[in-house]
Order: structure tokens, then C-alpha cells, then sequence
């Protein structure tokens, strides 16, 4: 060897036992749909990982009447404390069965091993353990004396964090007295049918959460059901302008968490070789499929040559490939549609003039792969640097004063997260009192916990998820 | 950041050094930890863990540094430097054998022309509190003696009083001791001991500084203070030389030094020095291992993928 180059290094799948077919869980059972059946792929071999039962009308309405028939009889009844038992159940059983699923989640997202292992599953842990707490202490939430829950909560989850998202979604439901219907991504649906098997394993009253999988008119059955008293929904501007409109008027209660487009903001003063870190982290974590990415980089005109250097080198030693191996950075694309997106959008930004850099690296021959890329040259009027593109994509700017940072960092219909890097602690507090975005990190990026709400500005939705903020919208009286 | 200017225009006087080395961009603690961390959890298997132990091995720096070494104990660690696995000749021989300079005679004696360098601590090594001209008086001594590596401490005293030039000019004048009748120079390894640093930010001035008096490798510490050679630390100083190769075009190698022990540990310091600094360092021309119990390691690790069974230290040959 003449080169430390590393051996494959791949996790097992024998962790996971995938079934051939997936059915719906309603009133604590598997059962099957009166839709359509899909196939779930593995997008880095795609392979077929399962079938999956699609919900039509009917089967999320029983799934919203088993739910309504839970929240009145158990549910609802049961006291905070009994409540938490089940949650910290679940959470105990999430991270004994963490392996099965990191390895699940990988095969039918794309991501690395690494990140679905080292972070989303211990963070989805993390806020069940959290909002278990809660389950007792609603009363002490500072959100009234005696907060109800609301009933019904149709929640829809999109694929980047299927198994995290579920879990920021369906603790806070849970623990405020909900119970839940719960849709997850047409292309990621089996960590949550896994979940669902959780639910069994904890004897979680039957109908407390329901999982009904399909695409958008699933998606859209659950939300605009009658008998759903709370809208939680992560995903795309577009889908959540419409969900919006279905509801306005309904009188149930509606929580957003869109697109973004978040400043990463890099002072001249900035600790450098982890301001490159942050900036990595913020834009190719996930393989950019995150919707508080840092996609747009504004760094300080004096130091932007240097950075970019620094950037690249960095970038070069990503390594792309396999999502089960252990040492890959960045793995797959989710799907083929996902990644047409991308390479359309960056199709744009070469033909507006801006220069593009990918990192020379090989790519596999099957399945949905784009290289690490970044675009210099880009100034606010391009589309690269006002759409979303969720990939990994990095659009550079740069700025001369802190005025202008802050400026183009607002320049923005979103405005979900952000990030300032500073050796100087006054000028990032500076900084970031004027940032409008739901998260201001400093010398550091991307970092999630149970106890730090999460939300957005503007196009990046309404309401939090997290922390005591993320009960409210699950109670009664909680307005304030 | 990259010095524009010429270097030495840092060093003109003591207040153009302290603004070049305030200059340098600082380094976020959280931040630093979080990558070596990371790096730390690369999975090194087969093939590539073959190859990263032949090579921690050809990095090892032998060292004995006790009050109670003698003619014997070094002796006998020249021997396992030369043959580290006397049963199987493929075995790499390490680097170099690192002694006090009164058993540099033992050393060069018992290598004769291995290949294996001689490194001896000097100036007043661990503490470097004596006077220069005897600190240069031990180097020179360690030099005539043999030594082809001379591993020397900086006065942190100094360094933390803000006193940077003192620092630098005894580097300079050290690494002026290290000449060799013949024209050529003992290598200078400059021991920061960063475990008196304290703060990262101190790591990566004192590397420039060290790099910028013509330091031949930066080294983290003497192994006699605690906390010795961390990841997050050796990640710091092989930034230090990344950049400072850019700035200058002149390489300097690191060695960490102290508290590495398992193979498990070396592994994780090539994986940073493969994605920070580059493979252009991944040699023993540019990085070392300060360490007496780590070749163990290694060896019985290596045995363990040649034959599929690990032996245990009764294998080893105990020196």
C-alpha cells in the first residue's frame, strides 16, 4: 500500500430483518391498506428494500378513529406519570435497539452510518427521554395551571430524518396527552414501521400512534381529516403554504417547519480551521438534506481567498461512497428525483455565471450520487443563492462589514437557522441579535437538543419544536 | 493570516513577533476537540491497519528517560529498535532510540550503522531551567556523543511571560549547537510541552514560533508533565505545519510524545495525519511516536493479523 487508503470498513446488515411487505399500523396492529402498494429503495444500491402498503381516505380514517377512541378512553385519562413510563420506555428501547435502527435508516435513506449511529438516533433517544420528563409537569411548563391536551395530532415527517424527526414529533404529542397519526416520507417509511413495532414491544396503549404510510394524498388525508385537532408538519415551503390553506379557517391548530436558506457568517477574526469545519458540517451533513443547512456561506472579503483554500482542501478529503461503511462523510442522495432537483438547480447557477468547484472524486455507478460542490461568484440576485436546493451545495458569498453580513444574511423569504463564526464574543452577540432565523449558532453549526426549541422565520414556517416551546402547541390554553 | 511578508520581518523585534504570532487565527477549543474526536472514530481494518502498524512502528522514538537508566537498559533497547519482533525478520526497525545525552555513547555503540537514529534529550530536558550557555553545553555534549536527533525543551517560563524572542533566539542558538564538524546538523526537535501551554491558541503560536527558528520537527512533550501528547493537541500542531509549508514551502515534522500507548491510539493519530496535514507526512522523516510502551502494543497487534491469535506480552520481548 502506498497510500494509507482505508479497507471497507461496513457495518452489518444482520443488525435489521427487513419483511417483504409492510402494512399500516391503526389500533395497535399491522394492517393492510386499501391503496396502492409502493416500493421503498435503497438509494445508494437501489435496491428494493420492501413493499409498502399505501392509506387511502379510509384507512386514515380509522387510523384518526383509533386514535380519537385512544384520547378519549386511555390516553387523555391517564395521569402525567403514567404517561411517562411508556415514553421512557420507548426511549429505552430506541436505544437498545439503536443499532437496528442506524442500519435501517441508512439502507433506506442513503446516509452514513456514521451520522444516522452517531447522531440521529441517540438525538431521537435524547428527546423522548426528555419530553418523558415533561409527562408529569405540564402544570410547571409555565404554560398555564392546568393544560389540556388537544386530542388528535396528524403529523407528517419528511425523509432527510425519518427516524428523528418522528421522534421530535411524536414525544412532545405523547407526553402533552395526544395521541398521534403519523405519516412518514413516501421514500423513507421503515424506520417508522419499525417504531411502530417499539410501540408494541412497549405496550403502548393500542391506538395511541398510528402510522399510515403513502404519498402526498395520504399526506394530505391526515392533515385534512375532520377529526384531527393539531397539524404538525416538517417539510417543503410549497407543501406547507398548502397544508396551510387546507386548514385555515379549521380551527386546528397548525405547526410549520419548512425550507431554509441559512447565512453561515465568517468574520475575519474567525477561528478558521473550525469555522472550515462548521461550514462542512453546515452544508454537506446529511449530504446537505437538511433544512437548517448553511447553504449560503457569507464570508468577509479579506479573508474569503484563504478560506476557500481551506475549504477545498477539506472538502477533498470527504469521502463519498457506500452509506454503510463506517468511514464515509457523505453518502447518497435520497432519490433520483432529489437529485435531478439538484443538478437542474445546478445547471442554474452555471448558467447565471457563477463558477462551480466539485470535489474530483469517483462516484459509485448505481444509485443517486452528487459530488461535494461549491459555487464562488454568486452575489443575492442568483437563484442559487435564494432557492433551496437541499443537497450538498454550497453557495458563496462574500461581505465587507458586519452591517453587510447581517444585510444579506436577513436578504431572505426564509429564515430557519444561522451561523456566526468570531473570535470576537461582542460582535457575535452583536450579530446575532440581528439575525432573523429560529437558530443563531456561534463556532459551531448544526447542533441539536431536546431542550433548545427549534423554528422558523417567515417561509421557514411557525410554532417550535423542542424544549418546553415544543409542548405548547400540543396543549390547550398554552397560547402564551 | 498566511504571513504575506517574509518571516523574518516577524522576528525584527520582540513586538513584530508577538503581533505576527497574536496574528495567527485563533483556535475554538470546542471546535477542535469535536474534529480530533471525529477523526478518532475512523474504522481501520485489514490491509490498512496492516500498513498503519508497519509504519507506527518505522515512527516509534525508543525512549528511555528514567534516572535509573543504564548501560544495560539502553543497550538493550537499541537491540529491540534494530529487531522490534526478533521471529520475523519483516518486522520494520523503529525510527530511533531516545536517551538522556550520558547514554548517547551506549546508544551510538550499540546501533552502529542500523540505521537507526540516535535522539537524545538536552537542554536541561524536562524542565529547561538552567542557564543557555549550560542548556547549549548539553546539547553540544549530546551532539559530540552521537546524537543525530537532539530533542529540546522551550523555556515556557518565556513563552507564557510574553516573552516570545528569548524563545526564539534560544531555539536559534540551540539548533546552532547542533552543528556538526562536517557541515551537516543534528535534527532539532523542539518540545513545546503544551500541557504547561494550557490553551490551544499558546499551541499554535509556539509551533510557528518554533517553526519559524528553524525547528526540524515540533514535538508536544516530555512526557514527564500531564496531560502529554492529546489528539486535539497533535491536531493543532500539524495545522501548524500544513500552513506553515504553505506560507513557506519549508516542511517540519510532528511528534507527539507521551501517554501513547495502544495501537488503537497510534492509528488514530496517522488517520490525522493522513486528513489534516497530508500523506506527505505520513513518514518517519516527518512523524514520530514519543513512546516506550506503544511498540508492545503494536508488535502484539501485529502478531494478531499475521497469525489471527493475540499472544499476549510474554511474546514480546519485555526491554
Amino acid at each position: 500500500m502506498a497510500t494509507f487508503e482505508y479497507a471497507p470498513a461496513p457495518e452489518s446488515r444482520s443488525a435489521v430483518t427487513l419483511r417483504a411487505s409492510y402494512g399500516l399500523f391503526v389500533n395497535g396492529e399491522f394492517v393492510d391498506g386499501r391503496g396502492t402498494p409502493f416500493t421503498t429503495t435503497d438509494p445508494a444500491t437501489e435496491e428494493v428494500l420492501a413493499e409498502v402498503a399505501e392509506a387511502d381516505e379510509r384507512d386514515v380514517d380509522d387510523a384518526v378513529k383509533a386514535a380519537r377512541r385512544a384520547h378519549t378512553r386511555v390516553w387523555s385519562r391517564m395521569s402525567g406519570s403514567e404517561r411517562g413510563k411508556y415514553l421512557f420506555r420507548i426511549a429505552r428501547l430506541v436505544q437498545e435497539r439503536a443499532r437496528e435502527i442506524a442500519v435501517l435508516e441508512t439502507l433506506d435513506n442513503g446516509k452514513p452510518i456514521k451520522e444516522a449511529r452517531d447522531v440521529d438516533v441517540p438525538t431521537a433517544a435524547a428527546h423522548f427521554f426528555y419530553y418523558a420528563g415533561w409527562a408529569d409537569k405540564l402544570e410547571h411548563a409555565g404554560l398555564g395551571t392546568s393544560p389540556a391536551s388537544l386530542g388528535v395530532a396528524g403529523q407528517v415527517i419528511p425523509w432527510n430524518f425519518p427516524f428523528l424527526m418522528l421522534a421530535w414529533k411524536v414525544a412532545p404529542a405523547l407526553a402533552a396527552g395526544n395521541t398521534v397519526v403519523l405519516k412518514p416520507a413516501e421514500t423513507t417509511p421503515l424506520t417508522a414501521l419499525l417504531f411502530a413495532e417499539i410501540c408494541q414491544q412497549a405496550d403502548l396503549p393500542p391506538g395511541v400512534v398510528n402510522i399510515v404510510t403513502g404519498a402526498g394524498a395520504t399526506g394530505h388525508a391526515v392533515v385534512a381529516h375532520d377529526d384531527v385537532d393539531k397539524v404538525a408538519f416538517t417539510g417543503s415551503t410549497e407543501v406547507g403554504k398548502a397544508i396551510a390553506r387546507s386548514v385555515a379557517g379549521t380551527g386546528k391548530k397548525v405547526t410549520l417547519e419548512l425550507g431554509g436558506k441559512a447565512a453561515n457568517i465568517v468574520y475575519d477574526d474567525a477561528p478558521v480551521d473550525q469555522a472550515v469545519e462548521g461550514i462542512v458540517d453546515g452544508i454537506f451533513f446529511n449530504q446537505g438534506h437538511v433544512c437548517c443547512a448553511g447553504s449560503r456561506l457569507l464570508v468577509q472579503e479579506s479573508v474569503a481567498e484563504e478560506v476557500l483554500e481551506r475549504l477545498k482542501r477539506r472538502m477533498a478529503t470527504l469521502r463519498v461512497g457506500d452509506p454503510l461503511d463506517k468511514n464515509t462523510d457523505v453518502g447518497a442522495i435520497n432519490s433520483p428525483e432529489q437529485l435531478g432537483r439538484i443538478q437542474e438547480l445546478v445547471g442554474v447557477g452555471e448558467a447565471e455565471g457563477a463558477e462551480r468547484w466539485s470535489v474530483p472524486c469517483e462516484l459509485p455507478a448505481k444509485g443517486s450520487w452528487f459530488a461535494p460542490t461549491l459555487f464562488t461568484g454568486v452575489s443575492q440576485a442568483h437563484r442559487i443563492a435564494r432557492e433551496e436546493i437541499f443537497g450538498p451545495v454550497l453557495s458563496v458569498l462574500t461581505f465587507r462589514t458586519p452591517q453587510e453580513a447581517v444585510a444579506k444574511a436577513n436578504n431572505t423569504p426564509y429564515g430557519l437557522s444561522a451561523g456566526v463564526w468570531s473570535d470576537k464574543g461582542s460582535r457575535i452577540l452583536w450579530t446575532a441579535a440581528r439575525l432573523r432565523a429560529g437558530v443563531v449558532w456561534s463556532n459551531t453549526f448544526n447542533k441539536f437538543d431536546p431542550a433548545s426549541p427549534f423554528g422558523g422565520y417567515q417561509e421557514s414556517g411557525y410554532g417550535r419544536e423542542g424544549g418546553r416551546h415544543g409542548l405548547a402547541p400540543y396543549l390547550k390554553g398554552s397560547e402564551r | 493570516m498566511t504571513p504575506t511578508a517574509p518571516l523574518h520581518d516577524a522576528t525584527a523585534s520582540d513586538a513584530a513577533l508577538r503581533r505576527f504570532l497574536h496574528g495567527l487565527p485563533g483556535v475554538d477549543q470546542v471546535g477542535a476537540e469535536q474534529r480530533a474526536a471525529g477523526l478518532g472514530t475512523r474504522s481501520i481494518k485489514a490491509a490498512a491497519k496492516a500498513y498503519a502498524v508497519d509504519l507506527a512502528i518505522s515512527m516509534v522514538d525508543l525512549t528511555t528517560l528514567e534516572g535509573s537508566d543504564t548501560r544495560g537498559k539502553v543497550r538493550a533497547l537499541s537491540a529491540k529498535a534494530q529487531r522490534p519482533d526478533p521471529l520475523d525478520p519483516t518486522c520494520p526497525a523503529t525510527a530511533a532510540v531516545c536517551v538522556y545525552p550520558d547514554m548517547v555513547p551506549h546508544a551510538v555503540d550499540a546501533l552502529g550503522d542500523s540505521g537507526v537514529h540516535v535522539a537524545s534529550v538536552a537542554t536541561a530536558f524536562p524542565s529547561g531551567r538552567a542557564a543557555l550557555d549550560v542548556k547549549l553545553a548539553d546539547t553540544r555534549d549530546a551532539v559530540e556523543a552521537g546524537a543525530d536527533e537532539i530533542d529540546m525543551v522551550i523555556d515556557r517560563g518565556a513563552f507564557l511571560s510574553g516573552r516570545y524572542l528569548d524563545v526564539h533566539d534560544e531555539i536559534v542558538a540551540v539548533k546552532e549547537a547542533c552543528a556538526l564538524p562536517d557541515g551537516r546538523s543534528a535534527h532539532l526537535k523542539v518540545i513545546l510541552e503544551t500541557g504547561e501551554l494550557q490553551t490551544y491558541d499558546n499551541v499554535r503560536r509556539a509551533s510557528w514560533l518554533a517553526m519559524m527558528a528553524g525547528a526540524h520537527f515540533i514535538k508536544t512533550s516530555t512526557g514527564k508533565v500531564q496531560p502529554a501528547a492529546t489528539l486535539p493537541v497533535t491536531l493543532v500542531m500539524l495545522e501548524a505545519v500544513r500552513d506553515y509549508r504553505i506560507a513557506t514551502g519549508q516542511q517540519v515534522g510532528v511528534k507527539p510524545a507521551g501517554g501513547i500507548r495502544t495501537t488503537k491510539d497510534a492509528i488514530k493519530h496517522l488517520v490525522m495525519v493522513h486528513e489534516v496535514a497530508g500523506p506527505d507526512w505520513l513518514d518517519p522523516d516527518w512523524f514520530r511516536f514519543g513512546a516506550s510502551s506503544l511498540l508492545d502494543d503494536l508488535l502484539m497487534q501485529r502478531t494478531k493479523l499475521t497469525t489471527g491469535r493475540y499472544s499476549g506480552p510474554d511474546y514480546v520481548t519485555m526491554d
